[in-house]
């Protein structure tokens, strides 16, 4: 098991280098630098001596091996430099938006598991009922309708019901306080955006607990627990979910790590200054360091997620044992 | 599951009705299934016969009627530009499909191709391809997309790219994981042993067995890119103004006269989940049909 680990880590190195690549390919690929859209975003006289010093500064001048050398150095130490627009370091940046990010993504993951699955577990043990069908029925809603549009429905809902109710319309609050200064206040604000997503998720999460107990409630041990007489509520919690677990926890781990780059989408629609729209806004503004920092804070949380659910799995599981 | 019923309705092959009883027996087996394929078909007469349909361009514009709610002059009313949405919702259905069906099949082909050559071949070939689908698997799908539109400008055939780009190391993994099963088995060795050339064996006796994983991430990504191609235009970064597109109808006056004109973000919307449900339930009734271990035993 240990050395499984050990050489599952190993593995990650080759990834993390590859998207170290690619990231820092792309962005040099994009026609015109930080300096020129500083400098010349107003399309007003461009000083072009300006525009060399700033690139001098930045070390954009540098020939791109070099470029890609303080790029490495600077993960090898953790120190992320500082961001090629704002000029604040990197990590300052990011951390003051990580707490709305982190937070919708938690709050949505919750959702998810709390409807997947009880639903997804009815759905599979009265399949091809009316129950499963509208079970199903609402799961692929909830795949087929975009977040971006529920959060705006969610808006006009809240706006509508409260003018409705109350005589004032409502809006979630636009300032960003902590949960920990303010619970409800956050929360009134991030449970939208968190429901927005968490649906979403939550559908995936339901097609896949009902598909794996399906598969479960085919298996031999489960013919053997009903023919030893056992009720049907017993055979399926103690013998069947168990089993389906696996499959479901997959899925739920790396909706988790796809939730970062979905956010995007949702903190545009709530107007959230959060991780995602920092993210949109860096590759648009050609700024190198901030992008490179959060593509491979998004692949870390990805590739760390996929290693944790592997490992689950062998805990999980004693019938699975890596060597 | 074959049952005494539908063994007999099989032997019927060559009576006429045999195509309407195989739907019939169908549409009881997969109501939902059925209930997408007709989505599906809805949508693609809508997007062939568009001109036909709809009672104004979807490009015109009116400051007569800005903003004018739904009557039975424009059926899902107009938008801020005084443009009918219900002819802008039945032309987006065409750009939406376009899109739709480009990137699934370019990218599932693709997928096709590594996955097998992968699987097949081995060793540091298998490691290498693998290595190199892990990055793109954990690489961000909206920075890829971000990217390639930063670099080549916003256009309609960037945003094919930027959706199958994401696509085909998906399926390979899928494809790859069906091939190395299939790889091991005994008709393989056989035919290798016979020396069958490795295009022979790839092609007849490993290929028609990854169909059935292949046609369901196919299915699955024809849902899947209608939304990524409406999240990418609501973003501003997929389909450019004044083409209909159901994302970038939902993007700008939409969003800012919701209150007052809720009917233009509703319908665009609207669209776009009843045809990924459309594809989502065809798809799921693809793969209850390929994958006999899911099939219910009624």
């Amino acid at each position: 098991m240990y050395t499984y680990i050990a050489k599952r880590l190993l593995m990650l190195l080759p990834t993390l280098f590859g998207a170290a690549i690619l990231v820092f390919a792309l962005l040099r690929l994009i026609p015109g630098d930080v300096c020129d859209l500083k400098f010349g975003g107003e399309g007003g006289y461009v000083d072009p001596e300006q525009i060399a010093m700033c690139r001098e500064m930045l070390g954009l001048g540098d020939p791109v091996y070099l470029q890609f050398f303080e790029y490495m150095k600077s993960f090898l130490t953790l120190d992320l430099g500082i961001s090629m627009w704002t000029q604040a370091p990197v990590s300052e940046e990011i951390a003051a938006r990580i707490e709305i990010s982190v937070e919708i993504a938690i709050l949505a993951t919750l959702t998810s598991i709390f409807v997947a699955l009880p639903l997804g577990i009815l759905s599979a043990v009265r399949q091809n009922t009316m129950t499963d069908y509208v079970v199903r029925g609402i799961s692929i809603a909830g795949i087929a309708m975009p977040s971006f549009w529920l959060g705006i429905l969610i808006i006009l809902g809240l706006l509508i019901g409260t003018q409705a109710w109350f005589g004032t319309p409502w809006m979630p609050p636009v300032d960003f306080k902590s949960i920990f200064d303010d619970p409800a206040y956050n929360l009134s604000q991030l449970i939208w955006p968190a429901l927005a997503t968490g649906y979403r998720y939550s559908a995936v999460a339901t097609r896949m607990t009902r598909s794996a107990m399906l598969e479960v409630l085919r298996e031999d041990y489960v013919r053997t627990a009903r023919a030893k007489g056992l009720i049907e509520k017993v055979i399926v919690n103690r013998h069947a979910l168990k089993n389906a677990m696996l499959p479901v926890i997959t899925i739920i781990g790396m909706e988790f790590a796809f939730l970062m780059g979905g956010l995007v989408v949702t903190e545009q629609v709530f107007n959230l200054n959060g991780v995602g729209k920092l993210l949109v806004e860096s590759v648009l503004q050609s700024d190198f360091t901030m992008t490179q920092a959060l593509v491979m804070f998004c692949v870390v949380i990805f590739l760390v997620t996929n290693f944790v659910v592997d490992v689950l799995y062998a805990t999980l599981d004693p019938r699975i044992r890596y060597s | 599951m074959v049952t005494a019923d539908t063994a007999i309705e099989n032997n019927k092959l060559p009576d006429q009705k045999n195509l309407l009883v195989t739907i019939k027996r169908l549409a009881r087996q997969q109501p939902l299934g059925t209930a997408g394929t007709l989505v599906v078909i809805l949508m693609v007469l809508a997007a062939i016969f568009a001109e036909f349909i709809t009672p104004y361009g979807p490009e015109d514009t009116s400051f007569e009627f800005m903003l004018t709610a739904p009557n039975w002059a424009h059926l899902m009313g107009t938008d801020e530009f005084g443009r009918d949405i219900f002819s802008r919702v039945i032309f987006g259905a065409r750009t939406a499909l376009a899109i739709g069906f480009t990137c699934a099949i370019i990218g599932a082909a693709l997928g096709l191709v590594i996955g097998i050559a992968s699987a097949y071949f081995g060793g540091l070939f298998d490691l290498i391809v693998q290595r190199i689908i892990d990055v793109f698997l954990a690489f961000p799908l909206i920075i890829m997309a971000l990217a390639i539109i930063a670099i080549f400008g916003p256009g309609t055939i960037q945003v094919i790219i930027a959706i199958t780009l994401p696509f085909v190391p998906r399926c390979a993994r899928v494809v790859r994981s069906s091939a190395l099963a299939v790889r091991e088995m005994p008709y393989v060795d056989a035919a290798r042993s016979i020396g069958f050339s490795h295009a022979r064996i790839i092609m007849r006796h490993i290929a028609p067995n990854v169909v059935a994983p292949f046609l369901i991430m196919l299915t699955a990504f024809l849902g899947e890119a209608i939304l990524l191609e409406a999240s990418l235009s609501y973003l501003g970064l997929g389909v450019q103004e004044p083409t209909p597109a159901w994302g970038l109808m939902l993007r700008g006056g939409a969003e800012e006269y919701a209150e007052s004109a809720p009917w233009v973000p509703i319908w665009p919307g609207l669209a776009i989940t009843v045809a990924v449900f459309g594809f989502n339930l065809f798809g799921d009734a693809v793969r209850d049909i390929l994958d006999p271990r899911l099939r219910s035993s009624r």
